[in-house]
């Protein structure tokens, strides 16, 4: 079967099995030959259980799970739309305020695929901003034991249920989280090994923030089948 | 009466045997393993977190640098989800130069898995004649793109540039006769599809070399069957990927079920174990280094025959050729947006893996139209396996947690990342 066949095959299963009995809530999109199932927070647990053990979706593998953090989602550090009348700015703009975005600030990403169907899902649900927290996939795949860790450590998500939620990847008593957009990308701390007191100490970053080359989002027709968005908006109004 | 207490012990991470900066804390009773508990993050450099700072192209450089024994095909999975990202292709060519140069890095990650891991179980000549093969294909990275490790080949849109015509020659030197110089660079005459392909030919011999060494070695089997055994769906359920989950019985290899570039147009087999002991990993790997080789010969053929572009001719996305640009204004406006903007993608999320010598090697992009990615999630193989250590190691000695590590393939430049 052909990479089409075998999502076209998924989409109708997951429409059956999921949307029609199970939670009306999802939504499932297919992009770029992926499919994406949205999972509400609270009904996860149910989804991830009914799309491991059932045999006709048959999920036996949990590739991957990460936090994604949406706070500064499309922000550009260089405007270009009033550029034509102004001229750029030379500097980056840095102090934006985060804007939380698509849904809410912190998503979940797991990646699971089917060794007996092969196929593969995407499932995403997005969790609150003052308490991200969502339930542990451990019970369903011992893989997700270290990737929820991972997530943890680095988004500050937590995962109910999990059986031993500690930081993995950053130091020993390391204080945030550094994948979350409002941690800079210098730190918060630099060590150096102080002579007098005979041993390494951290303070606070020495360096200041630099931007080499500024963010920019684009929607220019480059990507668009040769339509700008902008062009079709004008349209539409006049 | 006394009081009986486990062991713990600090494995690391300065211990020769873990592979790097592994600290594994070992809870013993006597000399058996109760509980291993692997403390990783000692090489974390925050590679994801660079990557979001970094125009698209400039992160393809860190890639080399997370599994550091299998540079390209890191690469190639980072390339192909920007490529799936903007909807393009590369041109048939640059896909046989990738899949060539995903199996020669196949083959140059597993002769350092197979030297090191005999050198952990105590057979040292292995390791010195694999380092030797090693270095004629380090010398093809070195052709290609003037670094023998960190190659940053591939880019979105095909690779590099095409392959030279005349592969890279030792001089004389101060020191070393004439003699010795003609036969280091006895292989060196042609192009580099001639070195290639004589050391396609040299290969299966030395793989046989590796062999007798091993295979039959009574001690290399007393220390390897029967140990860490995984069977399949425990493999499944810890979500382990390439040789380990192969080793344990499931024929499983996205080259083959989910084909990309084009591994679907060259032929190969798929070796799989029946114990799901390290032994059965070994065996598993060492085909896989004799299939690699087959692909290769086929690679090296099409490509002797087929000439053409090995990059896409969309200006937007790859840099026009040197000489036009002296000549043609819009060129050189391209190569300066390029090298100070670069590209955007378009808004949306894509995730492309691609088997790595090591297992499946993913990357996940989110990306909201800007020139940077917005959050790339890099899946690496190593982490899920080095995840299932204590299940693995749990009731073995002490010595045998060296041969799990070996079996493992444990690189931690791509599990700290």
């Amino acid at each position: 079967m052909s990479l089409e066949e075998r999502l076209d095959d998924l989409e109708e299963r997951i429409e059956e099995h999921i949307l029609d009995e199970l939670c009306e809530e999802c939504a499932l999109v297919r992009e770029r030959d992926e499919l994406t199932l949205t999972v509400p927070r609270d009904r996860l647990l149910e989804v991830m259980g009914l799309l491991r053990r059932k045999a006709a979706l048959g999920f036996d593998q949990c590739i991957d799970v990460c936090g994604v953090d949406y706070a500064a989602w499309k922000r550009s550090e260089w405007q270009v739309e009033e550029a034509p009348n102004t001229g750029f700015s030379r500097g980056a703009e840095r102090d934006e305020p985060l804007s939380p975005k698509p849904q809410s600030r912190f998503a979940v990403v797991y990646h699971l695929l089917s060794l007996t169907n092969n196929w593969r899902l995407r499932v995403k649900t997005f969790l609150d901003e003052e308490f991200p927290a969502v339930d542990s996939v451990v019970g369903l795949w011992k893989s997700a034991d270290w990737f929820e860790r991972e997530a943890f450590d680095l988004f500050g998500i937590l995962f109910k249920g999990h059986p031993d939620l500690r930081r993995i990847l950053t130091d020993y008593g390391f204080v945030g989280h550094p994948l979350r957009k409002d941690f800079p990308l210098i730190g918060q701390v630099e060590m150096r090994y102080d002579q007098e007191l005979g041993r390494v100490v951290y303070e606070p970053v020495s360096i200041e923030p630099r931007v080499n080359i500024p963010r920019v989002v684009r929607d220019d027709c480059r990507y668009t089948d040769g339509v700008a968005p902008r062009a079709e908006e004008e349209e539409a109004d006049g | 009466m006394a009081e009986i207490r486990n062991f713990t012990i600090n494995f690391g991470p300065q211990h020769p045997a873990a592979h790097g900066v592994l600290r594994l804390v070992l809870e013993m009773d006597g000399e058996v393993i109760e509980r291993a508990d692997p403390h990783v993050g000692l090489l974390h450099r925050g590679t994801e977190k660079l990557a979001e700072a970094k125009p698209w192209n400039q992160s393809i450089g860190y890639m080399d640098r997370l599994d550091y024994v299998s540079m390209m095909c890191n690469e190639h999975g980072y390339v192909g989800a920007i490529e799936k990202l903007l909807g393009i292709e590369p041109p048939l060519r640059a896909r046989y130069i990738r899949v060539m140069f995903d199996e020669i890095t196949r083959i140059l990650n597993h002769l350092l898995w197979l030297g090191s891991h005999a050198l952990d179980v105590g057979a040292m000549t292995v390791f010195l004649y694999c380092f030797r093969e090693r270095e004629d294909l380090m010398d093809c990275y070195e052709a290609v793109s003037g670094a023998r490790m960190h190659a940053t080949y591939y880019r979105p849109g095909g690779v590099y540039r095409d392959l030279p015509d005349q592969m890279t020659r030792y001089e004389k030197e101060h020191l070393g006769s004439e003699r010795e110089l003609l036969y280091r660079n006895r292989a060196r005459g042609g192009s580099l599809l001639d070195f290639i392909e004589d050391f396609t030919e040299r290969f299966p011999k030395l793989v046989d070399e590796y062999e007798t060494l091993l295979t039959d070695n009574r001690i290399w089997k007393q220390r390897l069957v029967g140990i860490g055994v995984v069977p399949p769906e425990r493999a499944r359920q810890l979500g382990f990927s390439g040789p380990m989950l192969r080793g344990s019985g499931i024929a499983w290899d996205l080259r083959k079920k989910q084909p990309y570039a084009v591994y679907d147009q060259v032929d190969f087999d798929i070796p799989v174990g029946t114990n799901g002991d390290c032994y059965d990993r070994y065996l598993v790997r060492i085909e896989e280094m004799r299939q690699s080789n087959r692909i290769i010969r086929q690679c090296v053929e099409w490509l002797r025959a087929n000439p053409g572009p090995v990059m896409i001719d969309d200006h937007k996305i790859a840099p026009p050729p040197r000489a036009k640009m002296k000549e043609d204004m819009e060129a050189l406006i391209h190569h300066f947006k390029l090298f100070t903007e670069g590209y955007s993608t378009p808004e949306g999320e894509v995730y492309f893996a691609v088997e790595a010598p090591k297992g499946e090697f993913g990357c996940y992009i989110v990306s909201d139209g800007a020139n940077k990615p917005y959050r790339l999630k890099i899946r690496a193989p190593g982490f899920a396996h080095l995840s299932a250590m204590d299940e693995m190691a749990k009731g073995h000695m002490l010595a045998d947690v060296v041969a799990i590590i070996g079996t493992m393939d444990i690189v931690f430049g791509e599990i700290d990342r």
